[in-house]
């Protein structure tokens, strides 16, 4: 049962570091970004090419494609992203979502159905274990993916509060007329926010390729954790979606305990038990205020 | 001609808030901006730095025109709106707010410790949230925020609104230090006898348009209270 949680916890490490590009973009620009699975997918073909053509080490591979997928994310951003959400709230939605679709078709189109991983590029690391006190064994890969992901959370969040960009984000993300007033380049910050994020989703992308298998049509199921995971922690805390994955990864993995089918839908459930839970909270609040403000009026 | 203001046409959709506006202001003068609500001067200022697109006209700061710059480009130019309703960073401290101001990083002689020294009160909010400060303590945030980026021209939209009388004081006494170092200023003041007393020349806005433009020397309290009601306008209706 201790070692089932401590795999949980790892999972969730994972699931953070794909959850925390989406928060990030969701608290700056206001976008959800229904094409985050699916460039995570892209970022894994993009580092299995370089590994099987050329045999570059994903590890060495990751440290192409980061400024690859950034420079993608400031594309998109500056020429996709920024028009759309001009057009209201919902249009970047629609934009992404569409977007998805083409990514997923382009790379069904470019690498066919075949299932591939990068798991074999990446030697013993795939299987290796340590073990902790108490005799339980733990992957290696996992460790190194859940302190990355501690890492990636840590560095953006030091990032946002100590530095000049870090802070001009912040405060485009706040009130982008104001930031332009005070002299910051509100779509500069937006973009770089952008690459940011999908310099993040790149990481995320490899992980995803050395601890299982992806496909073209992969892109959904990723969405769909790092979404769980958003809500679960609290949309738009970096710290939250650490915490949102791990707890999206222990229903999981209860869920696989109590039934083999059980894994997904374990997550599914707590996502929906929290998001109730929010949406019984705020109603009680509205109508906490709603009485206040009638007793007040009498 | 420091700051230079030709024919600035502005809109609110289809209402004209800004009507060719023209005037010129040279190194070091201070003018207060006068005028009933609605008759366009926070459109004016707001158009000037850029947080609202002109229809017509051109501003020419130091001898570039500035309609054809963004918002943030007109920072780095020398030009500093503090905007009405002070809009801070509120989740952000009162330093990050103050150090944002100087992201255009122009040369100058603001820095963080000189805006504590001009605002005594503000260095022992240093690390608090701007969103949990007197509004006295965050209208010297919003104007050390905008000095920060140590600008030639300095607009100050409505900087007494909401402050107790005390405040106001306070904001006063730091502004006539702004005075000394030769900065330009425009400010928007409801406070009559304060704006004749602070400012060397007050210009009264009505209905979009300039109606007086004059030295405060020279004109009384009832000129400008006339202008301000558009009265002599009405004698000359009743006139005809």
């Amino acid at each position: 049962m201790i070692s089932g949680l401590i795999q949980a916890i790892m999972l969730g490490g994972y699931y953070a570091i794909i959850a925390c590009g989406l928060s990030f973009m969701f608290s700056v620009m206001r976008i959800i970004n229904l094409a985050h699975g699916s460039l995570a997918v892209l970022a894994a073909y993009l580092i299995f090419l370089l590994a099987d053509r050329f045999g570059i080490n994903p590890f060495l591979g990751l440290m192409i494609i980061i400024p690859v997928m950034a420079a993608l994310g400031w594309l998109l951003q500056r020429y996709l992203l920024d028009k759309s959400a001009r057009g209201g709230e919902l249009l970047p939605v629609l934009t992404t979502f569409g977007l998805a679709i083409v990514l997923d078709n382009l790379m069904f189109q470019r690498f066919g159905a075949n299932v591939r991983s990068l798991a074999p590029y990446i030697g013993d690391l795939s299987w290796d274990a340590v073990e902790l006190p108490g005799g339980i064994f733990v992957g290696k890969l996992s460790v190194i993916i859940l302190v990355s992901a501690i890492a990636i959370i840590g560095g953006l969040q030091l990032f946002l509060s100590k530095t000049m960009m870090g802070r001009s984000i912040r405060a485009t993300s706040m009130d982008p007329d104001t930031a332009g007033v005070v002299g910051i380049d509100p779509k500069r910050a937006s973009a770089l926010a952008a690459a940011i994020a999908m310099a993040t989703v790149a990481v995320a992308g490899m992980f995803l390729g050395m601890r299982a298998t992806f496909e073209p049509y992969s892109g959904a199921s990723q969405l769909l954790f790092a979404f769980e995971a958003t809500v679960i922690g609290g949309i738009g805390s970096l710290w939250g979606t650490l915490i949102g994955g791990i707890v999206l990864a222990i229903a999981q993995t209860l869920g696989a305990n109590i039934h083999p089918l059980g894994f997904l839908i374990g997550g599914h459930f707590m996502f929906l038990a929290v998001l109730f839970f929010r949406l019984m909270r705020s109603r009680s609040s509205i109508l906490a205020w709603s009485k206040s403000r009638m007793s007040r009026a009498i | 001609m420091q700051l230079d203001i030709q024919k600035l046409d502005a809109r609110h959709g289809q209402l004209k808030a800004v009507k060719g506006v023209s005037f010129s202001l040279s190194k070091g003068e201070i003018v207060a901006l006068v005028g009933a609500n609605g008759a366009g001067k926070s459109t004016l200022l707001r158009t000037i730095a850029g947080a609202h697109k002109a229809s017509g006209g051109s501003v020419l700061l130091n001898g570039s025109n500035l309609l054809l710059k963004t918002a943030f480009q007109r920072v780095g130019l020398g030009l500093a709106l503090v905007p009405e309703g002070r809009k801070l960073f509120q989740d952000m401290t009162v330093e990050e707010n103050l150090l944002l101001g100087g992201v255009s990083r122009r040369a100058g002689s603001w820095t963080l410790d000189k805006i504590f020294e001009g605002f005594p009160n503000l260095l022992k909010r240093r690390h608090a949230r701007a969103g949990t400060l007197s509004g006295g303590e965050q209208q010297a945030t919003a104007i050390g925020r905008a000095l920060m980026s140590n600008p030639d021209v300095l607009m100050l939209d409505e900087i007494s609104l909401g402050l107790s009388p005390v405040a106001v004081g306070l904001v006063y006494v730091a502004m006539e230090k702004l005075t000394a170092l030769g900065t330009t200023i425009i400010l928007v003041e409801q406070d009559l006898s304060r704006a004749m007393s602070f400012a060397s020349r007050i210009i009264c806005m009505l209905e979009g348009q300039i109606v007086l433009d004059a030295p405060s020397k020279s004109i009384s309290r009832d000129d400008v209270t006339s202008a301000y009601f558009g009265k002599h306008r009405q004698a000359q209706v009743e006139k005809h």
